[in-house]
This record gives C-alpha cells, structure tokens and sequence, in this order.
C-alpha cells in the first residue's frame, strides 16, 4: 500500500503583495482630486414680470461697481472690508439715522455690476455681504461667529436657532442685471 | 575580576507582516475618494476664492456649467464661452441643456442645483446672461464654485 503523504497546503508567495498594493495606491494617490464641491449658494429670482415693490429709498443699500473693478457703496468709493462694516451699520440701524434702513428686516442691498467687471471682484463683493450677514446673524442669537457657522442644520434644536436669524435678519440682496455703469 | 558581556536580546528587525494591510487601507481610502473628472475641460478653469462656502449636498442633483476663456485660443477665439458636459455652447442652449439634465432627474427636477465652476477672470457680463437663461429655464438654486479663503480678523 502505497501511503501518500499529506502534502502541506501550497502557499502563496505574499511577499509582492506588498508592491502590487503600492502601485495601486500610487496611482490611485495621483489619480485622486478629492472632490471639493464648494462654493457661494444664491437663489436667483424666479422669471417673472417685473413687479415694481415700493421700497422706501431709505432702505435700499445701493452697490455699483464699474468694469474697472472700483466699488461705490451709496455713492462712496469703498473698498471690501469698509464695504462690510457700512452694510451691518446700515442693516442694523433700526431707525436711528434717517438715512439708513428701518429695520434689518426691511433692508435691502441692491448690487449693481457692468458687464466688464470681473467675476472675483463679485464673488468678493458677494462673499462679503454673506459673511456681514453672518456676523449680524451670529451677533443677533450673542455667539462667536465661528460657533454660529459650525451649526449644524440637521440638528433640530440648531437649525431652529438658524431660521430664527435668518427670521430676524433675512438675507435681502437684490442681483440686479448688469447695464452700463459710467 | 569578571567581566559582563552584556548580551542584547533585542530583536532588530521591525515585522512588515503588516504592511500590505496598512497599504491595503491607504488604497481603498483613496479609491473611495477618488471621482474621476467625467468632462474634459475646454475652458479656463481657476475658480476665485471665497469664505462663506456651502457643500454641495447630493451630488445626483448637481449639474455643472463651466465658464472661461478656452484653453485653446487658436480654435475657439479668446472670448469666454460656455462649457457643458464636453461641448462648448452659446448662452442661447443653456435653456435647453437645463431641460435634458432636469429630465434625467425625474421627479426630484425642482431641486436641481446648478453649479457654476467660473474662472476668475471671466466677466459679468457673460455670467449674467447665463443668469437670466438659468431664471428662464427656472434652474433657481445656484452655486458658484470657489475655494477657501481663509480671514484673519
């Protein structure tokens, strides 16, 4: 009787193993542009005629900018850090000058751009009145700022306290179209 | 007197048994993360900065339009042109584009987002058109793409 001898199970060389995973990796590595879908949201109006609202000029806060990139915040040429602390002087006027709005809910900034200005200076102009509301926003429910932009919206009890800013502050910016600004 | 050889028992080498799996790891990381770009880039395509971003939640609902000067001068002239999936096109087909992607999207069409990826350097009055051809195809919700910029107050 011949008796066969119980052969070990054959093994695989796992050594390259290691090697084969670093190629995919690196080329995976190089491969990679980590998807960074960020950017500015904004609701455009709705398509719609053109009905005329009655606002008192008082509460509007008008912007121009020229296509030399040059910034007039009503009729004073200013610069982006100027341009904000002159929109939350205005928004949260609450009466007290004549010539700034009632009431943050009723302010509306109206933002004029010509059709040579260049998109990063409206992205910057944009960026600065979302980040004065924020401020205002941040400074009307009394926390740092950066506590309130780390609320979280899926958080009930946080994105009660968002509406109630966005209630008491709503973010009233009028895009108008682009026309020729001299 | 006797002197004490001190004998080090300390193994040298460090086991890589474990390697592979720590490399395992890295690679399946990186190919979760990995989203090849599905169009080609005909345009210029350097996005400005901004600080106030928002992300793009579901990424099924997104629908990107790319504007800039295209990369190829020679063929497509210096002007800012508009680009879709892998064609460029006048402002006059957004309409239409936005119709086909709002199509694919079925029932959930209202809630599209369009993603704006604008090179800095365009100008307004491209985008502005895009604008109102968005408003007319009533595409609302839009997103202007941007990295971070960070403020030192």
């Amino acid at each position: 009787m011949l008796k066969k001898k119980k052969k070990d199970a054959p093994e695989i060389n796992g050594g390259a193993m290691a090697d084969i995973a670093f190629l995919l990796l690196i080329f995976f590595l190089v491969a990679t542009t980590i998807a960074s879908d960020k950017g500015v949201t904004v609701m455009l109006p709705p398509k719609a005629e053109d009905v005329d609202v009655k606002v008192k000029t008082r509460n509007v806060f008008n912007i121009l900018v020229n296509s030399n990139d040059d910034m007039l915040a009503q009729e004073e040429m200013v610069d982006l850090p100027k341009l904000r602390t002159m929109v939350k002087e205005f928004v949260l006027n609450n009466g007290k000058d004549k010539n700034q709005s009632e009431s943050p809910a009723k302010a509306i900034i109206s933002l004029k751009t010509d059709r040579g200005t260049s998109y990063e200076m409206y992205i910057g102009v944009i960026d600065e009145l979302k980040l004065a509301y924020a401020e205002m926003r941040a400074m009307y429910l009394k926390m740092p700022l950066e506590d309130f932009q780390n609320l979280d919206k899926d958080n009930p009890d946080q994105k009660e306290k968002i509406d109630k800013a966005r209630k008491a502050i709503p973010y009233k910016v009028s895009d108008a179209e682009p026309s020729e600004i001299k | 007197m006797a002197t004490f050889k001190k004998k080090t028992k300390t193994k040298q080498d460090i086991p890589t048994s474990a390697l592979p799996d720590i490399i395992f790891m890295l690679l399946f990381f990186f190919m979760i993360a990995t989203t090849f770009r599905e169009s080609e880039l005909l345009v210029k395509n350097s996005l400005p900065q901004a600080s106030e971003l928002t992300k793009l939640e579901k990424k099924s609902l997104v629908s990107y339009i790319y504007i800039g000067e295209p990369s190829d001068t020679r063929k497509y002239g210096t002007e800012a042109r508009i680009q879709v999936n892998d064609v460029l096109i006048d402002p006059e087909q957004i309409v239409q584009h936005v119709i086909q992607e709002k199509d694919k999207l079925g029932e959930d069409s209202e809630k599209i987002t369009m993603s704006l990826k604008i090179d800095r350097e365009a100008k307004m009055g491209i985008i502005s058109d895009v604008r109102q051809k968005l408003r007319e195809a009533n595409a609302l919700k839009v997103n202007y793409a941007a990295n971070k910029k960070l403020r030192n107050f």
